[in-house]
């Protein structure tokens, strides 16, 4: 004989519950995977909810399931008062006391930290290194963040409205045209979050991701970043060296110490150093560089970097090898 | 026999002879193409709630195509600019096509028999407002075929909505069509709210209302107040994408945020807009399937309006994210726990009155329970959202996309299926199918949570919303897939659902399938065109249960109102808290004004979409000229007395205060207030952020030009005063020269101050374009001028129903409703004047 349906229907949600529970735990966007102060605290306020509401659904199915078999109650107000008033009173204002307590911790604003400046654009990310105010170091899509340090993003916008979002080492935040918004983070695991717009954006809203690598040291990253690009070494990045600027790529994008100064696309003065190309879209390699170059609008239509379709294999081998030798 | 039982009922048995047949003749219902003139609200709510399921499907047909999208990362079924006209006509047209109509839809199809009132009092303007939304909506619809569908989101945040970044007519589609058929819910509302309180059948006090009566009193209510939030948001983005007026652009002294805070003003009290009604039919249900009269009345009608306060202090928690103050979002988060307790004071009456009787699990019973499991988790992903820190992980994550759809699917679509299997026999010879019934309810049931409570998971996995592609790897494929599965499950039972309705239901008035649960509300009582034969006296809140022989003596004539008492469709206004009977209101019949001004109506905004100005502005003449030919006739002035049974006389069609279209201007004013209202939140909130007021270089409006307009209005007033002082002093049938020279000297007056206010503004040296500063000033006084223009419209019916003998002694009903409109415009005109020229130099 076969359970009946309600039985199997709760059995069935009880392990879609567990399951999805338990596969919520980890992932390189996950909310409750945390790596940071922030996310902890929120991850803990998540889980103490989880079970709260568990508890409560509970309590409403079994009221259901008793009130079906039950013949001519005579509960009525008190099951009402109890149900509907008291008990919902005394859980959300428990709940809204253990959450401010767990909030004052989050957000705390830090005396002295390093500030990076974020700016949001359809659909990539400018990171400015600020020192005093002043932009010590430009560059796109993957941030580094030394470990263990409160970390200031000063969140701006260059056209619509964007959301700069790290689950797992904190809250979103939104970049608003005419608003500067500001966030603490702070990562206390060395490793790679991924990031993603969370504010929808237009075209390509679904391909503007970023990461952040929390790194130990950060301090030689800083400077080897500030260093001007890199000189080509082979023949292959040499003759890519010169296709660059024969195209006109430094119209919109800058490698320092070439005559490439564009502000309009990704700096790429160390673009080989990076994980990824198109805001996250793409690993970043020889062959997703040159796929990128020559195909862009089909990869991200709409973005405002061309397909130089008309560019021959073997240029855009060269282009691909000069733009990951930029470490 | 019934004439023992009863000896006192007003109407002596037998009728006579004819007295039903004359009924029948006056409410007979128009055919053939005819039917395009019906005018009655049993008759529009069916059409209604026909058109709202169908956009309910279009709807979900987007949903499935989304789903199929996304169940497999990198997928190629759909490229990026198809899905993001997908989903923004999914949300747009499931809120604003859908869910807010079809509730609307149910009262003015239910309320009418429920409260035992032939009609309810403005059948053309139910008339107007569905033909309206019918064809807005088909055309709003068509736009995704012609690939120029809306495809920014359904809450069209600029600057994304905005010129620049949208330059083609996507988002003129959404801000014209959206904020025309918004027009329309407040039509019905208006229709509703006088409805309830003003045409209860005798002896309906508040306190024995069906509980749906009240939720829709509440509704309609909500929507005076919230959906002129939208329009004003609307309109305002409309100038700003036609005239280049900034108020949402940075540079230039406006602000996003604005935006934001009218749209989700309107947005957050839209969702409970769309619960109360849906709770209300579980009210109604949930007694009648547990054979007991509903436990808790008074805690659920005390939730219900609770729950109507606090929707309008909880718009924040949608902003939690933009970077707020946090002492205001700690604010909206207790507000947003708080609403909880009246939702769970519902649930726990609904409960108690289950337990209280012996609930048959009948169709509408297992929707019923499966409300309470799904709305149940919905509420509880609510208070977590709530917490401000928890939301900003899960703010526009598909944590929220589940969310919002176990709220509104659990709170509306059940609800809206149990009611449809419930009333079903109340207006079809067959009621639909209890076996295949119970098959939709579990496949429903069945689908959504395996659709939506995975996309819970999603979201904590770092999932956002609006994506229409995600990369392999994250560890978002299995929900994803398990979530468009259970999208196909919904379908399935949806399929289902349509086979049953296909096969079952067969409208009919007079031959339905009648009282097949026993139910002891009066919309069960046998009803035909013209709804009851007779209307009763009401003396509990379960009538048919507790008046055994109710059904028999009204269906003989018994009650009041047995026939047509002036031979015109006509109903019985009562007192608006005790129900007592204070006048017979004769009703229109069928016409072709409501369907053709709509259709013009319609045709002028979705013309101005496409920048056809001037055939935009002869559909409006046509649209404004259909409504001024419904107008000349809707004021036909008082009749002699009527006997309506038991020795009791009522006058026909009285004026002043007591009147129907008094209270039905009265709700216009309260609307047009909240419009004025919403423009001078904006003109406070754009002063906050910006940090000169009036910006640096901009001209001051000469104080001398201000003081003229304010004279002007001052004498307008006094001009509606004294016209009003000759209408009544003077006992002849045809007033004078001086009540004419009065009434075109008051619109006159009106005019010449708002001109003069426009006027000012211009010679300052303000331009609507260079500032958010001028361009909100302008916005004022353009608004101003808009009612202005409308005020003229109805000075010049009173001056032509003057001319043509229609005014005059206590025929004046349209003169009252004229004058009371032109003080408003008075007064807001003087607000206006006070905030705009003098706050500024005070404040500084």
């Amino acid at each position: 004989m076969s359970p009946p349906i309600s039985s199997r229907c709760a059995r069935a949600a009880a392990v879609v519950g567990a399951a999805a529970a338990l596969a919520a735990c980890d992932g390189p966007q996950a909310a409750l995977d945390p790596a940071g102060p922030d996310a902890e605290a929120i991850s803990t306020i998540a889980w103490v909810m989880f079970g709260g509401a568990a508890i409560v659904f509970i309590v409403v199915l079994v009221a259901v399931a008793w009130a079906l078999r039950a013949r001519r109650a005579r509960e009525g107000r008190g099951l009402i008062i109890a149900g509907g008033v008291v008990f919902p009173l005394v859980v959300l204002t428990a709940l809204l006391v253990f959450g401010l307590t767990v909030s004052s911790r989050i957000n705390a604003e830090p005396d002295d930290a390093l500030t990076i400046r974020v700016t949001g654009k359809q659909w990539w990310w400018q990171v400015d290194y600020l020192d005093a105010g002043e932009p010590v170091l430009t560059t796109a899509n993957d941030i580094v963040v030394p470990v263990g340090a409160p970390v200031r993003f000063v969140l701006t916008t260059d056209d619509v409205i964007h959301s700069f979002w790290v689950p797992s080492l904190g809250g979103k935040l939104d970049m608003i045209p005419g608003r500067i918004n500001e966030t603490v983070l702070q990562a206390d695991v060395a490793g790679a979050y991924r990031g993603q717009c969370a504010e929808f954006c237009g075209d390509q809203h679904a391909l503007m991701a970023f990461t952040v690598a929390a790194t130990d040291d950060f301090a030689a990253w800083l400077a080897a970043q500030q260093r001007p690009a890199a000189e080509p070494v082979t023949d292959l990045e040499a003759r890519g060296a010169a296709l660059f600027l024969e195209n006109g790529c430094g119209a919109c994008h800058t490698i320092r110490g070439t005559d490439a100064d564009g502000t309009i696309g990704p700096d790429l003065t160390h673009v080989g150093g990076r994980p990824t190309i198109a805001a996250g879209t793409l690993p970043n390699n020889q062959g997703t560089l040159a796929g990128w170059i020559a195909d862009a609008q089909a990869i991200k239509p709409g973005a405002r970097m061309p397909s130089f379709d008309r560019l021959a294999g073997p240029e855009l081998r060269a282009l691909a090898a000069y733009l990951a030798s930029l470490e | 026999m019934s004439d023992t039982t009863a000896p006192d009922l007003p109407n002596p048995l037998p009728r006579p002879p004819g007295e039903l047949e004359e009924l029948e003749r006056v409410w007979r219902r128009p055919r053939g193409i005819r039917r395009l003139t019906e005018v009655n609200n049993s008759q529009i709510g069916l059409y209604y709630i026909g058109t709202a399921v169908m956009f309910f499907l279009f709807a979900g047909v987007l949903a499935l195509l989304m789903r199929a999208q996304l169940a497999l990362p990198e997928n190629a079924l759909v490229d990026h600019d198809l899905y993001n006209q997908l989903f923004t006509m999914h949300g747009t047209v499931m809120m604003f096509l859908f869910a807010v109509p079809a509730v609307e839809a149910m009262g003015v199809l239910l309320l009418p028999s429920m409260v035992a009132a032939r009609d309810l009092p403005f059948p053309r303007l139910s008339a107007y407002a569905f033909w309206a939304y019918f064809i807005g909506g088909t055309i709003f619809l068509v736009s995704l075929f012609l690939d120029v569908a809306p495809r920014a989101g359904w809450f069209m945040y600029p600057p994304l909505s905005s010129a620049e970044y949208t330059p083609d007519v996507s988002s003129d589609f959404w801000l014209l069509g959206i904020g025309f058929i918004e027009i329309s819910a407040i039509a019905g509302a208006i229709e509703i709210i006088v409805g309830v309180l003003r045409t209860r059948a005798p002896g309906m006090s508040l306190d024995k209302m069906p509980v749906f009566a009240w939720v829709m009193l509440v509704f309609a209510g909500m929507i005076v107040f919230a959906f002129p939030a939208m329009i004003a948001g609307t309109a305002l983005l409309e100038l700003e994408r036609a005239f280049d007026w900034p108020f949402f652009i940075a540079e230039r002294g406006g602000d996003p945020l604005l935006w934001q805070h009218l749209f989700w003003f309107f947005g957050h009290p839209e969702v409970y807009i769309i619960f109360l009604p849906a709770a209300g039919f579980l009210s109604m249900i949930v007694p009648t399937l547990a054979r007991r009269p509903l436990i808790g009345y008074r805690a659920i009608v005390l939730a219900v309006i609770g729950t109507g306060f606090l929707s309008f202090g909880l718009w924040v928690h949608h902003m939690f994210t933009t970077g707020l103050p946090a002492i205001s979002m700690s604010f909206f988060s207790a507000a947003s726990m708080a609403v909880a307790i009246p939702s769970g004071i519902q649930i726990f009456a609904w409960i108690a009155t289950i337990a209280a009787g012996r609930m048959q699990l009948t169709t509408p019973a297992l929707f019923v329970l499966g409300f309470l499991f799904i709305f149940t988790i919905g509420g509880l992903s609510g208070v977590m959202v709530a917490m401000v820190p928890f939301d900003w992980q899960a703010h526009d994550t598909y944590f929220i996309v589940a969310h919002l759809h176990y709220v509104l699917i659990g709170g509306m679509v059940f609800p809206l299926f149990a009611a449809i299997y419930y009333w079903v026999p109340m207006i079809s010879r067959r009621r639909l199918s209890e076996r295949i019934g119970k098959v939709v309810a579990v496949l429903l049931f069945l689908g959504v949570n395996l659709a939506f409570f995975p996309m819970h998971v999603s979201g904590l996995m770092g999932m956002p919303r609006r994506v229409y592609t995600y990369p392999d790897g994250l560890g978002w494929e299995v929900t994803n897939l398990l979530s468009t599965i259970g999208a196909f499950v919904i379908a399935a039972g949806v399929a289902l659902f349509l086979f049953d309705l296909a096969r079952n239901l067969r409208l009919s008035t007079t031959r339905n399938a009648g009282n097949v649960w026993d139910a002891g509300t009066l919309e069960w009582l046998p009803t035909g065109t013209y709804q009851t034969r007779s209307i009763p006296i009401v003396t509990s809140r379960d009538p048919l249960w507790d008046q055994p022989n109710l059904a028999a003596d009204v269906e003989a004539g018994r009650y009041y109102l047995p026939g047509t008492a002036t031979g015109r469709r006509e109903t019985i206004v009562t007192s608006s808290v005790d129900a007592r009977p204070q006048y017979v209101l004769t009703l229109p019949g069928p016409g072709w004004t409501p369907f053709f001004s709509a259709a013009f109506t319609a045709a002028a905004f979705m013309l101005l979409t496409v920048k056809a100005v001037i055939p935009a502005i002869l559909c409006g003449a046509i649209a404004i000229g259909g409504i001024i030919a419904w107008m000349w006739r809707a004021d036909i002035g008082p009749r002699a007395p009527v006997d309506i049974g038991g020795g009791l006389r009522l006058p026909v069609n009285i004026t002043g205060r007591n009147a129907h279209a008094t209270a039905g201007t009265v709700v216009l004013i309260l609307c047009a207030g909240t419009l004025f209202g919403c423009l001078l939140f904006a003109y406070f909130f754009l002063w906050t952020v910006n940090a000169d007021w009036p910006p640096a270089g901009a001209g001051a409006p000469s104080p001398s030009w201000a003081a003229i307009a304010a004279v002007l209005l001052l004498a307008a007033s006094l001009a509606w005063r004294a016209g009003r002082g000759v209408l009544t002093s003077h006992d002849q049938p045809r007033p004078r020269l001086m009540f004419r020279l009065l009434v075109l000297g008051a619109a006159a007056a009106a005019t010449a101050a708002v001109v003069a206010d426009g006027v000012s503004l211009w010679q300052a040296g303000l331009r609507p374009a260079d500032s958010a500063y001028g361009a909100i000033l302008y916005a004022i006084t353009a608004y101003q001028a808009f009612l202005t223009g409308a005020l003229i419209i109805m000075a010049g019916i009173v001056f032509a129903r003057s001319l043509a003998g229609r005014i005059g002694g206590p025929w004046r009903l349209s003169f009252e409703v004229t004058a009371l409109f032109g003080h408003y415009v008075v007064v807001q005109g003087l607000v206006a004047l006070a905030v705009t020229r003098l706050f500024p130099g005070v404040a500084s």
